[in-house]
């Protein structure tokens, strides 16, 4: 039981709950525990001169391996910065971060190494249109060369198997609905083996039924991998039901605000929704959500 | 074509079976065939209505009867002469075409993906684009050795601009996300080229060639009427379809000018049917070209 956090469930078995543990017990049973971060003083302004935006200031945040952090805070307040440091498009102006004790980026280095230790899931997705979704599941090892053609591609249809997607791995991404690309993109970005995931508000397009579906497929390719996940979203509902902490961020400039400690053991489900501890938890993230939706938007009114 | 390509797949299914070949074609065909026959059908009474109206209508009135054209043709089609013409122009296009490809999508990519590059070249660019390519025949006919290469480069001016802006607003239209994932996946600027650009740029590219095409039959026609077509080996033979129709306009054969007119129509759509064929195979994924059909 202890491996059966992170063994791969036979394919068909992927409805059936997965196991249920603690958090605490879950991260124990892990053989090694990579990906965690350490974001220290963070500063980050857009633009130069007057119209100079200071976009995040002095964030820090401490992440541990394994765990599921959600940010949340008011559209353009910053998150996406973040997430943009730590997988290597964006440099900051000040501070560090560090992935495991060693320095992603900060005095010395300017941006993060881009990296298959830490792989994005867009908004939008980023599914390469021309290629098949096992082709899309395959691209990272195939472009690395560290597994053989034939192995590779049994991997991949496994693990999109074990994700529900069977059937779908000759379609190509335009074939299919916005749930199964972005279950796709997940399956992708795992295949790579990360220590960080980052998701970038990966569900806003999605109706809710399918957003609900997305979050306990989420859920269970975490508990199979016990990569770390950095989620951003400005769903409060979505934040508390996926994350083992949320942060809730200020306006601009980002910092945290108030970091919640989210005490519901994984597998969660449907049930979870209606429960009573999660429906405090959902207030008292949105009370604090609420305050800065409210300063953001007597800002926007200032500015505007 | 594309759109009345699907609805007659779409179509096919429940088509009621019918004895009359015509009624069994899917509907977007019978729909065409309809349009050429009406076509036809103004054309000859148009033509001849000096005789059953009295009076002569503009313009159609003065041309040819499609009945005249349809028996200049029948001579014309035993006639190597005419063929050969066929031959002439479709070989210029094709090799002016290929070069305006090899050359234009290359250089769209590098002047899309090289801000420094397209520093360079764009401003050049930009004051010879518009330039018409029957305004390069003269000039044409100086710089190069033969008659021959001098059609063929007019043909290339003709194809390569739109050639290289369509793969400048392909590759400009990339979503940089991709590019980004593919980086962090581990991809080397090698494959991000090949596996990552070049299938992101083909269906803007496709797009470029056919308009292209479309232009370099206009230009060879054009060229060929003003340079002779490199017909001193005699009027019918080598000059290709542009000198064919100025030799029939010279020589008052008139429902041969009609002849050469629909003959240059359907080279173009032959060429243009083939290039969708083959972007259909190319980009499978691209719906409005492949599909799943």
């Amino acid at each position: 039981m202890t491996s059966g956090a992170i063994a791969w469930r036979p394919a068909g078995t992927q409805r059936a709950a997965a196991p249920v543990l603690p958090r605490s017990a879950r991260a124990d049973a892990l053989p090694r525990r990579r990906g965690a971060i350490r974001i220290a003083d963070a500063v980050k302004y857009y633009g130069t001169g007057e119209s100079r935006v200071l976009a995040v200031d002095h964030c820090s945040l401490d992440i541990a391996a394994g765990e599921v952090f959600v940010v949340i805070g008011p559209s353009g307040c910053g998150k996406t910065t973040l997430l943009n440091a730590l997988a290597g498009f964006h440099s900051l102006d000040a501070g560090s971060i560090h992935l495991d004790g060693e320095l992603l980026c900060g005095p010395g280095r300017e941006k993060a190494p881009i990296g298959a230790d830490r792989i994005v899931v867009f908004q939008n997705g980023a599914l390469f249109p021309w290629k098949t979704v096992l082709e899309n599941v395959a691209f990272g090892p195939a472009m690395r060369g560290t597994i053989p053609r034939t192995e590779l591609l049994e991997r991949a249809r496994r693990r999109l198997a074990e994700a529900g997607l069977q059937g779908y791995e000759e379609s190509y991404p335009g074939e299919t609905s916005s749930g199964v690309k972005r279950r796709v993109e997940i399956v992708r970005a795992l295949m790579n083996d990360p220590a960080v995931l980052l998701l970038d508000e990966p569900f806003r397009a999605l109706d809710a039924l399918t957003k609900a579906m997305m979050h306990e497929a989420l859920i269970a390719s975490y508990l199979r991998t016990g990569s770390t996940v950095f989620f951003i979203t400005h769903d409060i509902e979505e934040a508390v039901f996926l994350g083992s902490r949320v942060a809730i961020m200020t306006s601009r400039p980002c910092r945290p605000k108030k970091i919640l400690s989210i005490d519901i053991p994984y597998p969660r489900g449907r049930e979870t929704v209606t429960s009573r501890r999660f429906r405090e938890l959902v207030a008292e993230a949105m009370a604090a959500v609420h305050e800065e939706a409210l300063k953001a938007y007597a800002l926007g009114e200032k500015e505007g | 074509m594309v759109n009345s390509a699907v609805a007659g797949v779409a179509e096919s299914g429940a088509r009621p079976r019918s004895t009359i070949g015509i009624l069994r074609l899917p509907r977007a065909q019978r729909r065409a065939l309809v349009s050429y026959l009406a076509a036809l059908l103004v054309w000859q009474l148009g033509s001849t209505s000096g005789r059953w109206l009295g009076v002569e209508l503009p313009l159609l009135g003065r041309i040819p009867a499609p009945s005249d054209v349809l028996g200049a043709w029948s001579h014309l089609i035993v006639d190597p002469g005419y063929w050969q013409s066929w031959l002439a122009s479709s070989k210029r296009v094709a090799a002016g075409f290929t070069a305006a490809v090899l050359t234009g999508v290359p250089l769209g990519l590098i002047m899309a993906l090289s801000p420094p590059v397209w520093d360079v070249v764009f401003p050049v660019f930009e004051l010879l684009r518009p330039i018409p390519p029957l305004a390069w025949v003269p000039a044409a006919i100086i710089f190069w050795p033969t008659q021959e290469l001098s059609i063929d480069a007019v043909i290339f001016i003709g194809a390569f601009f739109t050639l290289v802006l369509n793969a400048v607003s392909g590759a400009r239209s990339i979503d940089p996300r991709l590019i980004q994932v593919a980086r962090s996946m581990g991809a080397s600027r090698a494959n991000i080229l090949t596996r990552l650009v070049l299938p992101a740029v083909l269906p803007s590219v496709v797009v470029g060639m056919e308009v292209s095409i479309g232009i370099t039959w206009e230009v060879v026609v054009a060229a060929e009427m003003i340079s002779g077509g490199g017909s001193s080996r005699g009027a019918s033979s080598g000059g290709g379809l542009g000198f064919f129709i100025w030799n029939s306009y010279v020589g008052g054969s008139y429902p041969q000018i009609i002849v050469g007119m629909i003959s240059i129509g359907i080279a173009g759509y032959l060429s243009s049917a083939a290039l969708r064929v083959v972007a259909a195979r190319l980009s499978r994924w691209n719906a409005p070209y492949g599909g799943r059909a």
